[in-house]
């Protein structure tokens, strides 16, 4: 894929939310014309509404009236612009590169609550990784949910890559420990594990969750480690609670938010970025599995804003 | 997030400077409009949807009287919480049974939203309910989703009927009605997979279904955590499917799942389940009220004062409060008293309540002792109505008796009757000062419990 088709793809699945977000904006700067009060009544309504989160939005809308103040700028068009690098500046937080290495092992743990898209996040990384000519190991590590170990397996197979596994109802340390033992041993490239999803108000679960993370740590500790947390894009204000405390407990090292296609809210990637201190990576952006996509904030915030011609 | 628990608290700094007026005025009133906008907001229940419910309150709250026993905050509070457990409709968890068995549901929803799960809780409670349900494998685009229905069908002891990957999914659906038919299973539950709203050849799918099999249920699985677009969702699947009820899940996380709100307000249609954990009988009855609370984030303030109003029978109250009086109060008043508390509930759910108490963290960890209560009214019990009416009369023995009978030691009845005798001078030393005059005013409120805090 060209860098061009890649750019397409992008925009493609960013239709949703820059119709629902930023030709609102430009509506709402169109109309308006005139910079008052109501004018900043309507973009802070339309951030909100797109799921970027009350604090975040009244933040952005404060940051405009201080440009708007500081630049003394009239017209309403101008603050397109403004936006638009208020919004990149929130987005730059981080390295949003992942973790990986050639020539050195490399684990990526996918973690999240329930339905978020994990197991389809690994077999679209899987796949990416194998194209790039890594050699990459599976391992099933939700033995909880039924038949979530044979989901794994199928993605395993479409992609071409092992899947090291237990059986259902087994201890997902163990699976972490065996799979850590066998991708050492067989000198993989890069192992990612999968967890259950769980609700992060689950302290049992959530200390299960410390456990893997734990053993991971230990027994790769030469390895790149990235703990990668799965957000659904759909997912609304309790995604930064999600973050939060998947963070403390397994010490996040970034997002991949999923489902982003479907959704006209895809404010809440800012929010998200604005709030915590953990950078998005990866984003999904459509059911093939070409669709999961390196996050540039640059590029993204391009798509984002780019005028239908 | 401090935010969260808190509206209670901030509506009380706005109204403390009018502390002292009887009415609120339409200014008071937008001012906790807009402190319950954002509350409502960061809940995630969609912007248009609150503004057209903070409009609607807003009417209702301006020139109340501002009831005695409640600040007024409390009571703006108490009418926002009113409108919206009406605006999300009365509990109904009853699904259409046909006359004509078998009754088809079908569960539509987006990836990741819990229709597989939700499915089998569904079927696992019909069958407590004695039913004879049959799920079937709609699910043929994801990988191993018929194997994680037939999974949970093993689970259940329950039928799951499949055609493998490769049959398209209204013919499974045609088949498994049939196949119920012939096997006389009187429901069955179709899981469908999960698609976005904007696929439109999915969703034609789902339509083709419905006109093959006409279910008697179209439910919409919808995940609490759902933010601004849950309206969009709702709307689309609405709209092309004509959905009758909404299955709410993951609601055991901490969303305030403002989402509910949002979907039953553009869809009209009742909310029948939710889901409570991921156990296969974590399914229950909705509760709007309930729902209101969180989605306020508050404690359950109403609850309480409503427990406490209804329980709290107002002819005791004056009883109780002429006796205080008179310093007549005895052991047997005091059970009374006792027994008032505990059907209100378990003290820690009471203390739980309490707005600001909550989420206190000196209270967090704090264990009432409940037994101890328990303890207290057992000794009562084992007086005889005459000891219980004059104290004094109760020497060694009589004290050993009703250790022996309620239980506990000689030390506890001494500890007891050491305390009864204490308050009673104490009350006798407030006589008809202070104290009294209290009680008076907070009519309905309750007394001070003589025993709590020793």
């Amino acid at each position: 894929m060209g860098l061009f088709d890649k750019l397409t793809k992008l925009k493609e699945g960013l239709t949703k939310t820059r119709q629902g977000f930023v030709e609102k904006v430009s509506t709402i700067l169109t109309v308006h014309k005139k910079i008052d009060e109501e004018l900043f009544e309507e973009l802070e309504e339309t951030l909100i509404q797109a799921d970027v989160g009350v604090n975040t939005s009244l933040k952005l809308v404060e940051k405009l009236r201080e440009e708007v103040k500081a630049r003394k700028l009239k017209d309403a068009s101008e603050l397109q612009d403004v936006m638009k690098a208020e919004i990149s500046a929130i987005l730059s937080k981080g390295n949003t590169d992942l973790n990986i290495e050639r020539g050195k092992q490399n684990v990526i743990m996918v973690v999240g609550v329930n339905g978020a898209g994990k197991t389809t996040t690994i077999g679209k990384l899987a796949h990416r990784f194998k194209k790039r000519r890594y050699s990459v190991l599976l391992a099933a590590g939700d033995t909880f949910r039924a038949a979530a170990i044979d989901q794994l397996v199928v993605w395993g197979e479409r992609v071409g890559v092992d899947v090291i596994r237990h059986q259902e109802g087994s201890d997902p340390g163990a699976v972490a420990f065996d799979a850590c033992k066998a991708a050492t041993t067989r000198n993989e490239d890069i192992l990612i594990i999968d967890t259950a999803g769980r609700l992060h108000n689950k302290a049992n679960l959530m200390e299960e969750l410390r456990k893997v993370g734990r053993i991971v740590r230990r027994e790769m500790a030469d390895a790149n480690i990235e703990i990668l947390l799965v957000l659904d894009a759909t997912t609304g204000q309790n995604a930064i609670s999600q973050a939060r405390i998947f963070g403390e407990v397994v010490d996040v090292t970034g997002i991949s938010l999923a489902k982003l296609d479907g959704t006209a809210k895809g404010g809440v990637i800012i929010g998200i970025c604005d709030e915590l201190n953990i950078p998005v990576k990866l984003i999904g952006i459509g059911e093939g599995i070409e669709d999961l996509k390196d996050f540039i904030p640059e590029e993204f915030v391009n798509a984002l804003f780019e005028q239908e011609e | 997030m401090a935010v969260f628990s808190s509206l209670a608290e901030k509506l009380q700094d706005t109204f403390r400077k009018l502390k002292n007026k009887g009415k609120l005025t339409e200014s008071d009133v937008s001012e906790a409009m807009r402190e319950i906008r954002v509350a409502l907001l960061e809940a995630d229940v969609s912007y248009k949807v609150a503004k057209q419910f903070i409009n609607s309150v807003k009417e209702r709250a301006v020139g109340q009287e501002v009831m005695e026993s409640l600040t007024p905050g409390q009571h703006v509070v108490k009418i926002v919480h009113e409108e919206l457990t009406k605006l999300m409709g009365a509990s109904q968890s009853k699904i259409a049974v046909s006359p004509k068995p078998p009754t088809i549901i079908m569960l539509v929803g987006l990836q990741g939203s819990g229709k597989t799960t939700s499915g089998a809780k569904l079927a696992n409670y019909f069958k407590k309910q004695g039913r004879r349900p049959l799920l079937v494998a709609g699910d043929i685009y994801r990988p191993a989703a018929i194997k994680q229905i037939q999974v949970l069908g093993d689970q259940l002891g329950l039928p799951v009927y499949s055609m493998g990957d490769q049959v398209s999914p209204v013919e499974i659906a045609r088949r498994a009605v049939e196949h119920a038919q012939e096997n006389s299973n009187d429901l069955v539950i179709i899981d469908t997979a999960g698609r976005l709203h904007i696929n439109e050849e999915l969703m034609k799918e789902l339509k083709d279904i419905r006109h093959t099999v006409t279910p008697h249920e179209i439910l919409l699985v919808v995940d609490a955590m759902t933010g601004q677009d849950a309206v969009n969702v709702a709307e689309a699947f609405n709209k092309e499917l004509e959905i009758s009820g909404v299955i709410l899940t993951k609601l055991d996380g901490d969303t305030r799942g403002g989402a509910a709100l949002s979907v039953k307000s553009v869809t009209g249609c009742p909310i029948k389940f939710v889901g409570m954990g991921e156990k296969l009988d974590a399914l229950e009855p909705f509760y709007p009220d309930r729902m209101a609370s969180r989605i306020l984030g508050m404690g359950d303030v109403l609850t309480l004062i409503e427990k406490a109003q209804t329980t709290y029978d107002e002819k005791k109250a004056k009883e109780m409060e002429e006796k205080l009086r008179k310093a007549e109060f005895t052991l047997e008043d005091f059970l009374d008293q006792l027994q008032q508390m505990k059907k209100m509930g378990s003290l820690e759910d009471l203390l739980g309540m309490i707005p600001g108490l909550s989420n206190n963290k000196q209270l967090k960890g704090v264990q009432v002792d409940e037994k101890e209560l328990t303890n207290i009214e057992a000794i009562i019990q084992s007086m005889t109505p005459r000891e219980r009416q004059h104290p004094e009369i109760i020497n060694g023995s009589r004290k050993q008796r009703i250790a022996t009978g309620s239980g506990t030691k000689v030390q506890d009845v001494n500890k007891l009757l050491k305390q009864f005798i204490q308050t009673k001078k104490m009350m006798k030393q407030f006589g008809d000062s202070a104290l009294m005059k209290k009680a008076k005013k907070g009519k309905k409120g309750m007394f001070k419990l003589p025993f709590f805090g020793q």
